[in-house]
């Protein structure tokens, strides 16, 4: 029978170490929907989701209030539009409409963020994909809880050049559209290598064709609690620290189990995966820069940082894959830098660079994440920020991903507040050199070699 | 059988289980186990219970100990036992 000093862990874990479940993503096909007249489409896509989804909200905090564990967000995640807008959107403006119909039916059900607003483009552009691409701008201007994502690679397909010079495009324009929010915009938008069919966390989740009628996906959270657990172990050798990181992980990731198993149960909903992260908030005691400082360096960014979050990354996988049954999404650390203390102090602190951030991003989950970078810089320059992040997923066969926000206006040295779990972040200066000429070749970057294992 | 968890934490006082048991006895919640300890002057209560006789609701029971807990100055909390399982029970 279950102890009182058990029971006493759990409960400081969550009172005092910030756990909690950071998503309940419901994901839910459209493709049943499509249809050639737009109305009728919209129409279709409304009743889908809102029938779906009704009760998502009421029973996330059904079941946080009966396990006592704080579910902080109830999400959704559709096919990408692209698919389902393409046989009746003739025009982006017409794609905005669908963006507006999400927002609309997402505010309905109460849910604070739908995402799916995407283009699976990895290989080439359809018609549909590039008027869904050219209107995203617009779409993130005019709506508040969509989510937009792109995928422009792949290791089976390599990088789809011209859809990366579009998004440096598309990303400048967008953050011009929302420059009075200091281009929000941006933060509802992301490019991917490799993108997961099942990704519960934002801005990246779409429902990916592969995926059934309908799926529950559950993101669970953590880094207060492992970084608590190592400031016991202060001191002690690589050995006891990744045991360490491992018993939390797992702690951590059965409570995400058992709250998708109990969420698929109450909403008749097939459960998908479990995504293992350690996903920051801006919250003091929330930070997975934090925990590389636990371990021994001075500021996220230091030498000796990669190792660090390549070791985390590594012991968090393996402690919460026993934990659960099926483990997807983006699984890893994140490390956006608005959205979490230690990476902003880091910056501020001159310590973390875009540059180590990127050789970061090659031993963990998922990429350039949040980073408000100046509003003058060139789309090609972002073009070119993404290759290099692409490349780096596509080479090492893992998810790589891009949500950078050029704020307009702004330069190196001020701030930028999102709020929210969003956060505010230092705009980092960005390498000046010109990449123009390489962008402009256009075409696409062929699959690597040991991508052809037939 | 659906277990409940109930913690109590809070200082020390005159009557603190003696009124969570006068609670959970009209409203028919078995009490299965019961641990006390006081750690620097705090006081740290777990009871495991049973409440398939009782004809209240979990969230019902859950805001009552709430209400009663904040009465008596000390924090109750009630929590089904499936997660202090799936934590620390392979």
């Amino acid at each position: 029978m279950l102890n009182i000093f058990e029971v006493a862990e759990t409960n400081k874990m969550i009172e005092e170490e910030n756990l909690d479940v950071r998503t309940i993503t419901l994901g839910i096909s459209l493709l049943d929907c499509i249809d050639s007249d737009l109305e009728v489409l919209c129409k279709k896509i409304d009743k889908k989701i809102y029938e779906a989804a009704k009760d998502l909200v009421e029973t996330g905090e059904e079941i946080a209030r009966e396990f006592g564990i704080p579910i902080v967000n109830k999400r959704i995640a559709v096919t990408p539009i692209a698919l389902v807008g393409g046989a009746a959107c003739k025009t982006g403006e017409d794609f905005v409409q669908i963006a507006r119909t999400l927002d609309e039916v997402a505010i309905k059900v109460g849910v604070n963020f739908i995402g799916g607003y995407s283009a699976l483009v990895s290989k080439g552009m359809t018609a549909a994909d590039e008027l869904l691409i050219r209107s995203i701008p617009q779409a993130m201007a005019v709506t508040e809880r969509v989510c937009s994502s792109v995928n422009l690679g792949s290791t089976r397909t390599g990088i789809n050049m011209d859809a990366v010079k579009l998004m440096g495009e598309t990303i400048l324009q967008t953050a011009r559209l929302t420059k009075e929010k200091d281009s929000l915009g941006c933060a509802k938008l992301v490019v991917f290598c490799n993108a997961p069919d099942d990704n519960p966390f934002m801005a990246g989740a779409f429902h990916g064709v592969t995926e059934a009628d309908k799926v529950i996906n559950v993101g669970v959270s953590g880094p207060g609690v492992v970084k608590r657990a190592l400031e016991k172990v202060r001191g002690e050798n690589f050995e006891v620290l990744c045991e360490t990181i491992k018993k939390t992980a797992f702690k951590v990731t059965r409570v995400g189990q058992l709250v998708a198993k109990e969420a698929s149960i109450r909403l008749q909903v097939p459960f998908g995966i479990v995504d293992l992260s350690l996903a920051p908030t801006p919250a003091i005691g929330d930070s997975v820069a934090d925990i590389l400082c636990e371990m021994g360096l001075e500021y996220a960014g230091a030498p000796g940082t990669t190792a660090a979050l390549a070791l985390l990354n590594d012991q968090v996988k393996k402690g919460g894959v026993m934990a659960s049954s099926y483990v997807g999404g983006l699984s890893g650390a994140f490390i956006p830098v608005s959205e979490d203390q230690g990476m902003i102090n880091a910056v501020t602190a001159g310590a973390l660079t875009l540059e180590k951030l990127e050789a970061m991003t090659c031993v963990c989950s998922v990429g350039l994440d949040m980073i408000a970078i100046p509003g003058d810089t060139k789309a090609s320059t972002i073009s070119g920020i993404i290759a290099d992040e692409l490349a780096i997923g596509m080479i090492n066969q893992k998810t790589t991903a891009v949500r950078i926000i050029p704020v307009i206006g702004k330069t190196v040295g001020e701030m930028v507040e999102f709020g929210g779990l969003l956060g505010y972040a230092p705009i980092m200066p960005v390498n000046s050199f010109s990449c123009e000429a390489f962008i402009e070749r256009g075409g696409r970057i062929p699959a690597p070699i040991h991508s052809f294992k037939n | 059988m659906k277990k409940t968890i109930i913690t109590v934490v809070g200082k020390d006082t005159v009557g603190i289980i003696a009124g969570v048991c006068t609670y959970l006895a009209e409203n028919n919640i078995n009490i299965l186990d019961i641990s006390q300890t006081i750690v620097q002057g705090y006081f740290n209560m777990m009871m495991i219970v049973d409440r398939t006789d009782s004809n209240k609701q979990f969230r019902e029971t859950a805001e009552d100990l709430e209400k009663l807990g904040e009465k008596i100055g000390v924090i109750i909390k009630c929590q089904r036992e499936d997660i202090f399982n799936s934590m620390h029970r392979i």
